[in-house]
């Protein structure tokens, strides 16, 4: 009896020692989350659906982008199952979609949230990998985000094509062989604006910049100051703000003794409403300095940040990827599309996420298979038009696409809600294609998983 | 560096420390009151800046009428919207009191963070007050989280602007009041108006328990509760009118707020943890530090965010809060106004 008791109550059982063995492995296992390769590729599609992974930002100062994206998102995967008028599948110069799912498997898909937070990104996107079984991931609004998330599709095997995210790392230093972009990025807003602002302010100006603390403000603050010192600007300072920042009187009100007579605003969503909401509350805007008017400068600009700072954007200049009023057969049936689901015009974010989404299926289609590295081959290089920017190419040296840029400022006189962005110039691709050397990085090769 | 770079920054952070010092009022009140350690305070501020966006909603639900000989974005003919109060008052008066929804907010604010803070008092805290410190934090950041999550929900992640009044909106120029020269030192209208309503409010609590029979309780109560008590008064009831106003007080400091800063539902976490770091600077219990301690931080702040500042130690905007904290705290451990006794066993 005795002895049966020391058993009992010796505190290793075998059952303990399983216990402890089971928790050990799941421990072990953590971190090795990129799925096997015991199959033909990561996550390649059995059953007759296939998954995508959209992962955008819900909460944080992109969240506004965000909602939208998805929304494109869920009209995108409605188009390619065949559902609605089929948007832009009808104006797309490649016709390898048929409206049947992607390779005849329906399209499902699952969203996570970014928090616009590179962490909560990566964890997001990892779940969606490895327990929803998804074989692309895309989703954007910070190039910060963007470029982790881009890293762990690598590893993983799965194919990321970016949403809205335009640092020149994403497709430049930190390239990467499974990542795809066709948003435009930093240089080629810089390109595309400094002509239009010398010809509008001058060529003697003194500028003083706020850009957002991480990778894309610090691109676009670079394109932006080269291009304009380029043509005799001057940069006086350039501060660097916290993407968490929601007050920015403290960084705004030093602008009028800095002797700066532009401000250059490298902000985007919350950051840049609540920047020029400031800016214009001290006065900034049409104060008069070095006896010119002081003028402000948004690099990046959206719809959306048009709507959130209202009356402020009147007359100011930027660059944007895309807008509903473009009168193309693509962009027109586009925004009939979206706005008759939703009731309003998409955002640019919603344009360059429906387009990566069909990209991505039409990919698939024409390489015949959902194998990353097939797919990937099949975007490199490939030509195309009727996604509403007009001719466009997807450079194989660095996954970038090119095509024209728009030069907008806000409206003065808009005749509706929505109507808060006139297009000044639309800059031809050519004038702002770069080499593809110039930002370093390596693309590797394509991971299969 | 120009004098008006410098004093533009104090006038800048004034209006953060107004912010500070009412947030931090209400907090001290609380824990000089019901010995409470309230982690909720920050959401109390955040649902007042939630009843401007309330009320600018209310005032401008709308009846919807087809204009045909004009279309949308999608070639259909076009929607217009006639708020209720447009048709209700005439164009002018209705555009007007749209126009003015964030101080008319403050009417709606009042009752509602009174009964906020009576329900928070009544239903929860008050089950607490016998419990350690570390489990009072527990269950009212707990709170503040539910809070926030309800308005999240509601109102969703982003911040939704509640502009000020148009009279309001544009700035004065101190400059060529004071000499320097016109366009020298400008300031937003507005936040001249925060400050004033903030030494306002200020002024209205400390009158209040000064000179009414009701705070002269209050402050006894205090000092010493169990005497009090014993005198036949029930202290319990009056400290838990102090909450309401407490939870008032924090309300109104964010229902003005919104034209600064257009609230979203983590507007309450900004704040708050600078609040506590304002109470304890100013010193546990002490109404007048809590005052004196938010205008200072909120200067220091300000001071700390000039460029010439940044440049020379960068990120020192910061930190500056909690490293001026850590030097009064060291030169006087129960802060700039602490007394003896409190929080000290």
């Amino acid at each position: 009896m005795s002895s049966k008791k020391n058993v009992l109550s010796t505190p290793v059982t075998r059952r303990s020692v399983l216990k402890a063995t089971a928790a050990t492995a799941t421990v072990a296992a953590a971190p090795m989350i990129i799925p096997s390769t015991a199959y033909g590729y990561a996550n390649e599609p059995k059953g007759s659906s296939v998954t995508l992974g959209f992962n955008v930002p819900q909460s944080g100062a992109y969240a506004d982008e965000g909602a939208d994206e998805l929304r494109a998102y869920e009209l995108a995967v409605e188009h390619l199952n065949g559902g609605g008028d089929g948007g832009m599948m009808g104006t797309f110069s490649s016709k390898a979609l048929k409206g049947n799912g992607i390779l005849g498997r329906k399209v499902e898909y699952v969203t996570g949230d970014t928090q616009t937070k590179p962490d909560a990104a990566r964890a997001s996107a990892r779940s969606m990998i490895e327990k929803d079984g998804a074989i692309m991931i895309t989703g954007g609004s910070s190039s910060g985000v963007a470029v982790a998330v881009q890293g762990l599709c690598q590893e993983a095997g799965v194919i990321f094509m970016a949403g809205l995210t335009h640092s020149n790392d994403t497709t430049g230093k930190d390239k990467k062989a499974n990542g795809f972009r066709h948003f435009f990025n930093s240089y080629m807003s810089g390109a595309a604006l400094a002509p239009i602002l010398g010809d509008n302010y001058g060529k003697d100006r003194k500028a003083y910049h706020l850009t957002a603390d991480y990778n894309w403000g610090y691109t676009t603050e670079e394109a932006v100051r080269t291009s304009t010192e380029a043509m005799g600007w001057e940069t006086v300072a350039a501060v660097k703000t916290p993407l968490s920042q929601t007050d920015f009187s403290s960084y705004v009100a030093p602008v009028q003794a800095s002797g700066a007579d532009i401000l250059v605003l490298n902000h985007y969503g919350a950051n840049m409403v609540n920047s020029l909401t400031s800016a214009v509350q001290f006065g900034l805007r049409g104060a008069q300095v070095n006896g010119k008017s002081l003028e402000i400068v948004v690099p990046l600009y959206s719809r959306l940040m048009a709507k959130g700072a209202g009356e402020n954007v009147k007359g100011i200049f930027g660059s944007t990827n895309w807008h509903w009023s473009l009168t193309d057969d693509a962009s027109k049936a586009f925004v009939k599309s979206f706005g008759e689901k939703y009731g309003f015009p998409p955002s640019q974010a919603a344009h360059t996420c429906y387009v990566q989404t069909l990209l991505y299926a039409d990919a698939c289609e024409r390489a015949g298979s959902h194998d990353p590295c097939a797919v990937a081959e099949a975007l490199e290089g490939f030509e195309f038009d009727g996604l509403g920017n007009g001719p466009t190419l997807y450079r194989a040296e660095d996954h970038q696409c090119f095509k024209d840029v728009l030069v907008v400022k806000g409206k003065e006189n808009p005749t509706s809600e929505f109507d808060l962005l006139e297009i000044v110039e639309v800059t031809p691709a050519s004038q702002v294609t770069y080499d593809a050397s110039i930002f370093g990085g390596d693309l590797g090769s394509c991971n299969a998983g | 560096m120009e004098l008006s770079a410098i004093l533009l920054q104090v006038l800048n952070g004034l209006d953060k420390g107004s912010a500070y010092a009412l947030i931090a009022l209400g907090l001290t009140l609380i824990f000089g009151t019901l010995g409470v350690v309230n982690f909720a305070h920050g959401a109390l501020f955040m649902i007042g800046a939630f009843c401007a966006v309330t009320v600018q909603r209310l005032l401008s639900l709308s009846t919807i009428t087809i204009d045909e000989s004009k279309t949308d974005f999608l070639g259909k003919p076009l929607q217009i919207k006639t708020p209720y109060v447009e048709s209700w008052f005439g164009e002018s008066v209705g555009n007007a009191l749209i126009d003015w929804s964030v101080p008319l907010a403050i009417f709606l604010t009042i009752p509602v963070m009174l009964i906020i803070g009576f329900v928070m008092e009544r239903g929860l805290i008050k089950h607490f007050y016998k419990r350690p410190h570390s489990d009072q934090i527990l269950v009212t950041f707990g709170l503040a989280i539910v809070l926030q999550e309800i308005i999240k929900a509601y109102f969703g992640a982003n911040q939704i602007p509640a502009p000020a009044p148009s009279a309001f909106i544009g700035s004065f120029d101190f400059g060529s009041v004071i000499g320097m020269g016109p366009g020298k030192l400008l300031y937003p209208y507005w936040r001249i108006v925060y400050f004033c309503f903030a030494m306002l409010i200020i002024a209205l609590v400390f009158a209040f328990l000064q000179f009414t029979t009701f705070g002269m309780v209050v402050r006894a109560g205090m000092a010493d509760r169990e005497t009090v008590g014993l005198l036949g008064i029930n202290i319990d009831k009056r400290f838990t009118i102090m909450f309401g106003i407490a939870a008032a007080v924090a309300g109104l400091a964010g229902v003005m707020y919104t034209p600064i800063n257009s609230p979203s539902y983590t507007s309450g976490m900004d704040f708050l943890v600078i609040s506590f770091v304002v109470v304890v600077v100013g010193g546990m219990g002490s109404l007048g530090g809590a005052v004196l301690a938010g205008f200072v931080l909120g200067i220091l702040e300000s001071f700390a965010s000039m460029r010439e500042v940044i440049e020379f130690i960068p990120g020192i905007n910061q930190v500056v809060i909690y490293l001026a904290a850590i030097v009064i705290l060291l030169a006087r451990p129960r802060g700039l106004l602490g007394r003896k006794g409190v929080m000290e066993s």
